[in-house]
């Protein structure tokens, strides 16, 4: 025990005294969080919009009117000719042109029908969606209220709700993201770094000939990152709640679970990247393609697993950041407990046992 | 605590590292192994203490083989590295205690066997090892590597890279551990410390080229060596080496030692051809064999 604490005691002086690696500990998780939950960020607001009114009646006024009075869009020109679209489209500040045909007012009375063209400026694919949703719905309702007042039979007005997120704020969807991409940077890519810095500087030569084993020297190594993770875990749902008022619906104690097996399985990972790299820079880069990368892609954080391609779906069900994200929003979001995300808990602890008996079985008590 | 190497061997691929070494190191013996870089020194300390496999033979320490035993060996054995392989990003003191600790021991407990040494870097235990000079960085490794009383020592090139006066001190401690009973192996490229030793074991390329005392191996030497000086070196060796009867020319601090291969040799003869070469101020007077000699002589065989 005694030698336990020595060697996790020599862990902390490393890492306290490494800049590097505190900025990448401390500095890191803040610093994603507030970048996810401020700069990036899919939410529309005062979006800059220009109208084509070819029709210039009591109709296109009333629609043009509920739009520029909604928080979400502001009108910054009208303009007179089809041709001048995509000229105010290449100054760039206009992300989307509402272009309403003649005689609208009129079609809409007479034919029940009356066309309304929403141009949108996909550059950004993202956002060009969410403003033209944001656009449908406010004419929606427009035509519901208008339904109202001339009463006819049988419409059938499709409603769509948002639930979970209604106010659709991205925060609420990379919060489970970040947590799985610090605890995957942190546990993972910073044991596997420093048990290859013994293997550089050549310290690890020493603890071979020595009484500790090598369960005692990777547990030494891994706990302080345990330790480390789990402030960090923490830190950043208290960001989310008081910061960006993430509600955290479910279990806070399954929660801190959940996260302690995720920490689990990315130091596994780490370990055994360490046993397959020489050089830290190795293990770096091992860490960085081999992990972060489907973590970011394949996780379902950024880009939604149900829109990929079969193959790529088939590949992600392997990222364990993925079974994870789907346990956090589970828990944060829909308040759902552990009879909910058993299932996705089992296939994450298979994947922990699975790595710790590959690393235990590649450790090398030898130098070769 | 001894060490026996029996027929040993070990390759890298294609290169033999080790070609079928054997070995006798007696308890309380302080043993020398020299020879060039890439003689094939660290691999011999990795096998010994456990961090290699050898292709062929066996070996044991303090009466553990090396394979089987390997838990054993590990602690009882002292282990220096060839590179310095301490935490440079901790202090002397935290990098001692932490040796200690690991070792289950403390530094307390087993001062006495490292005052001598630890007193003199004592004075910058608060001092990151990173920051040491060379000569320091030796004592504090070799102060880690004593500091849970080991019956054998494995120093590989200790001083290595360390200035002239802190080797002596080296190696004045190295007496001072033997006279404790601790059985000691040292490699060395410097062949100068190998007079130091009880006994030493040359070897190049993998294969040991004689094991005797330092003493013995100068003795042995089979031919009159000579110092040779003038008043160019250079046009000295050159026409030294152009002589129809050398044997052997190397420069050895101000001088050539030469050998000649007639056993009738007339250190006059010598003198006139030089003369009629050019030379002036020749000096020849017969000297004793060095280890260098010996070594460089069954080198070349």
């Amino acid at each position: 025990m005694k030698r336990f604490i020595g060697f996790v005691q020599k862990e902390f002086y490393h890492i306290f005294r490494d800049r590097r690696s505190l900025f990448i500990l401390f500095g890191m998780p803040v610093a994603q969080i507030m970048l996810f939950g401020f700069a990036i960020t899919n939410e529309i607001n005062n979006v800059d919009i220009a109208i084509l009114d070819r029709s210039q009646d009591a109709s296109t006024k009333e629609i043009i009117s509920k739009i520029s009075s909604s928080e979400y869009f502001s009108i910054l020109q009208h303009i007179k000719e089809e041709a001048e679209i995509e000229e105010v489209f290449k100054k760039g500040r206009v992300k989307a042109v509402l272009y309403f045909e003649k005689e609208f007012s009129k079609k809409l009375i007479k034919q029940h029908t009356a066309k309304v063209q929403i141009v949108t400026d996909a550059t950004d694919p993202n956002v060009a969606n969410t403003i033209s949703n944001y656009i449908n719905s406010i004419l929606s309702h427009y035509q519901e209220e208008q339904n109202r007042a001339i009463t006819q039979d049988y419409q059938i007005i499709p409603q769509s709700r948002m639930v979970y997120n209604a106010e659709l704020k991205s925060v609420y969807m990379f919060v489970p993201g970040v947590m799985t991409v610090i605890l995957m940077l942190v546990s993972a890519m910073m044991t596997s770094i420093s048990i290859t810095r013994e293997k550089e500087l050549g310290t690890m030569e020493i603890l071979l000939v020595s009484p500790l084993n090598p369960v005692q020297v990777i547990i030494g190594k891994v706990f302080p990152y345990i330790f480390l993770s789990i402030i960090n875990a923490a830190a950043i749902v208290i960001l989310s709640i008081f910061v960006f008022h993430v509600p955290v619906k479910g279990s806070l104690f399954l929660l801190g679970l959940e996260s302690v097996l995720f920490i689990v399985t990315s130091l596994a990972l780490g370990i055994l990247i360490s046993t397959i790299s020489a050089t830290q820079q190795t293990a770096m880069m091992i860490s960085l393609m081999g992990l972060m990368l489907p973590v970011i892609l394949l996780s379902g954080f950024i880009f939604p697993i149900s829109s990929m391609p079969v193959p790529l779906q088939v590949i992600s069900n392997i990222v364990p950041a993925k079974w994870f994200i789907i346990i956090v929003k589970g828990i944060m979001l829909k308040g759902v407990g552990i009879h909910i995300v058993w299932k996705e808990t089992l296939v994450l602890l298979g994947m922990t046992l699975l790595f710790i008996g590959l690393s235990v079985r590649k450790y090398k008590i030898r130098l070769e | 605590m001894s060490i026996h190497i029996d027929h040993i061997s070990k390759s890298y691929g294609k290169v033999n590292a080790l070609d079928d070494i054997s070995i006798q190191v007696d308890p309380g013996e302080l043993f020398g192994l020299i020879g060039p870089d890439g003689a094939g020194k660290t691999t011999l300390f990795r096998i010994l203490t456990t961090l290699l496999l050898p292709d062929h033979g066996s070996a044991s320490v303090a009466g553990y083989d090396i394979i089987a035993d390997f838990k054993a060996i590990r602690k009882q054995v002292g282990y220096m590295p060839g590179r310095f392989s301490l935490y440079q990003d901790l202090t002397v003191e935290e990098n001692l205690r932490f040796f200690a600790t690991i070792f289950g021991t403390t530094i307390a407990e087993n001062y006495d066997l490292i005052r001598d040494i630890y007193v003199q870097i004592e004075p910058f235990k608060n001092r990151r090892a990173g920051k040491l000079s060379g000569g320091m960085k030796q004592k504090l490794a070799l102060s880690c590597a004593l500091i849970h009383k080991p019956k054998v020592l494995f120093l590989d090139e200790p001083t290595t890279g360390v200035d002239p006066v802190s080797r002596k001190e080296f190696w004045e401690m190295l007496k001072r551990l033997q006279a404790k009973g601790i059985t000691i192996l040292v490699s060395t490229p410097y062949m100068d410390e190998a007079a130091l030793c009880d006994r030493i074991a040359l070897i190049q390329d993998g294969r040991i080229l004689e094991i005797d005392t330092p003493k013995a191996i100068v003795e042995h030497y089979p031919k009159p060596i000579f110092d040779v000086g003038a008043h160019n070196t250079y046009l000295l060796i050159e026409k030294l080496n152009a002589y129809v009867h050398k044997h052997s020319v190397f420069p050895f601090g101000e001088y050539i030692h030469y050998t000649d291969q007639r056993d009738g040799f007339d250190p006059l003869e010598l003198r006139a051809y030089l003369k009629n070469e050019g030379l002036q101020n020749i000096h020849i007077e017969r000297t004793k064999a060095t280890i260098e000699d010996t070594f460089m002589e069954l080198a070349k065989q």
